[in-house]
């Protein structure tokens, strides 16, 4: 973990970071949807694993999030006139604000009561929200339109991805991350040093929320067209845990290492088998649950450190 | 009045469910987010067999439920009883059976999203049937019936033969009833194949009146956990009164003000347990 808060794994970073950011000049459309693609699943995850994998707390909320954010763009753009970026502005704080609230109620318990509450959150916005635009705001379908290219959306979120990591590294510099692997090895033990458990976990489940609600706003333009049916789809949250787990949560980085391959496959799988997707994740869960508990890099560490070498 | 009737046939229904759950929860330990993925197996098995032969689904309750039971032991032993070995704590276990079960879960809807990805819509018994100068459809009448009898059936065995006593043992102390001679491991896996049987019934006797599709088990995985933790984990006496709150306001929500609102409302009851009562219904605060 100390290693992981150096300063040269953040050299390391914007080096990485830097080269991400080129991408818009050598990818072409399709491929360029693709790298969209991952730099927000990219951003999602690690947000998601700040909390999550420091805790063991499965939050499948990221959808309910991500879905707020695409949601305010939509409505503020088509039913209010309200422009781009003032909504991109709201949309987080909303995010955010709905994560502390759900963090303040769940968050004290245990881990099966958030699990079974963040998963179905993202319906239940779902509904809410569909039954108020079929009954007070009329139109059914949301408009989204900006002279944004995927490359410009691209380079946004290359650089909240770069934001995201620096927190996540000043995290596990901090008192708070500190607190944080405590409370993930036994809670108990951290409430009897003094740790304040439930405002810790708060505050980072309420920055995941403004991530995500972040992202979802920001990508919105991509898809012109916001249905309240797609932004929520539960979908997005499965996913996103299969890529952070199946990557790691132990490293500020793991996760990228799961959304790579997975994107990929994921595109691969729809374009030609999109019937079996559903299968697809399924058998994804059950491979990281018995094949690969600690992710990717916990493997690749494992494997490293039984030859005796611990140089990462 | 018809709120109220057809909301506590509905509560019925539910409570069953609940009981498949509650037994895989609160004696094995295993949270199955899988659940409903079975009891859409039992809805898609009367679904087919009432299409292909018009046989009713009160007899393919009858073929589905050891079915369930079996293939439920399979995965119990096969797939859970490594995840058991392995975890070191409660918390550990919890974690890995909850992505396992989600994956589960995710593999049955896509198997049978490729068996039928339509509705599952048949009719079976839409009679009107009359209770005080009310009409309700017969089929939910039967289906609250039989699920009354599954659930008594059950509670007997629970509360007054031995295996059902050590059922109990095991749900209050895993270590403990280890210790006076209770086959721990072989109780686990029959209260998961027993829960999985009960919930797959469940399932059978709700495709009867509401029509089904492939994808739909995690809303009623969800409806079932909110019913256990409204009740308090392993209370059966709480899980039934839960399960009657919860057909109850679904009903009124989806009569009085919109039916796409059900699920809003199951899950501000949810809010509400959670921020005032988390130990459920008639638990006791841990000390």
């Amino acid at each position: 973990m100390s290693r992981d808060s150096s300063i040269s794994s953040l050299v390391w970073a914007g080096v990485l970071l830097l080269l991400a950011a080129c991408v818009p000049l050598v990818a072409n459309g399709y491929w360029m949807s693709i790298a969209l693609t991952i730099a927000m699943f990219t951003v999602l995850t690690t947000s998601w694993a700040l909390f999550s994998g420091p805790t063991h707390y499965i939050s499948l909320a990221t959808a309910a999030f991500f879905g707020v954010g695409g949601y305010l763009v939509g409505t503020g753009m088509s039913d209010f006139g309200m422009g781009f970026w003032p909504m991109v502005a709201i949309a987080p704080l909303v995010g955010a604000v709905l994560a502390f609230l759900i963090g303040i109620a769940t968050l004290r318990l245990s881990g099966v009561y958030f699990v079974i509450f963040t998963l179905g959150l993202a319906e239940m916005i779902r509904t809410l929200v569909s039954w108020i635009q079929n009954n007070f705001t009329g139109s059914r379908g949301l408009y989204v339109l900006t002279d944004l290219s995927e490359a410009d959306i691209y380079i946004y979120l290359v650089i909240l991805a770069a934001a995201v990591y620096f927190v996540g590294w000043w995290v596990n510099r901090s008192r708070l991350g500190f607190a944080l692997r405590i409370i993930g090895n036994d809670e108990t033990v951290a409430r009897h040093v003094g740790i304040n458990t439930a405002m810790s976990k708060v505050i980072l489940f309420t920055f995941s929320g403004f991530v995500a609600a972040l992202v979802g706003a920001l990508i919105a333009p991509r898809y012109t067209y916001i249905e309240p049916n797609g932004v929520f789809s539960p979908e997005l949250s499965f996913i996103v845990v299969i890529m952070a787990l199946l990557g790691g949560t132990g490293r500020l980085w793991g996760p990228i290492v799961g959304v790579i391959p997975f994107a990929l496959l994921q595109e691969y799988i729809n374009a030609n088998y999109s019937n079996y997707s559903t299968l697809v994740l399924g058998i994804a869960f059950l491979v990281i649950v018995y094949f690969l508990p600690s992710g990717v890099v916990g493997r690749i560490e494992q494997a490293l450190a039984r030859k005796g070498r611990s140089t990462w | 009045m018809d709120i109220i009737i057809t909301g506590l046939l509905l509560g019925g229904t539910y409570a069953l469910i609940a009981f498949g759950l509650n037994l895989q929860y609160g004696v094995a330990r295993i949270m199955n987010l899988a659940n409903g993925e079975f009891l859409v197996l039992g809805a898609l098995a009367a679904f087919w067999i009432f299409v292909a032969d018009a046989i009713s689904p009160i007899l393919t309750m009858l073929v589905v439920a050891p079915l369930a039971f079996f293939g439920n032991w399979v995965i119990y032993t096969v797939l859970l009883r490594p995840l058991v070995r392995r975890a070191k704590t409660q918390g550990h276990l919890e974690v890995d059976s909850i992505l396992a079960t989600f994956g589960m879960s995710f593999a049955l809807v896509g198997i049978m999203v490729s068996i039928h990805g339509e509705y599952f819509t048949y009719s079976y018994l839409a009679e009107p049937f009359e209770i005080m100068g009310e009409t309700f459809a017969l089929n939910r009448i039967i289906a609250f019936c039989f699920a009354l009898l599954i659930g008594g059936l059950l509670w007997l065995w629970l509360y007054f033969t031995r295996p059902g006593m050590a059922m109990r043992a095991v749900s209050v102390s895993t270590e403990a009833s280890g210790l006076v001679g209770i086959n721990v491991p072989k109780m686990s896996a029959l209260a998961f194949a027993l829960g999985g049987a009960v919930t797959t019934m469940g399932g059978t006797l709700i495709s009867t009146f509401i029509t089904l599709d492939a994808s739909v088990g995690v809303i009623f995985t969800m409806k079932a956990l909110i019913i256990i933790i409204m009740g308090g984990v392993g209370d059966i006496r709480g899980a039934i009164v839960a399960a009657l709150i919860l057909g109850l306001v679904e009903t009124m929500v989806a009569r009085l003000i919109d039916p796409g609102l059900t699920l809003a409302a199951a899950y501000a009851i949810f809010v509400l347990i959670l921020l005032f009562r988390p130990q459920g219904l008639f638990g006791r605060r841990p000390s």
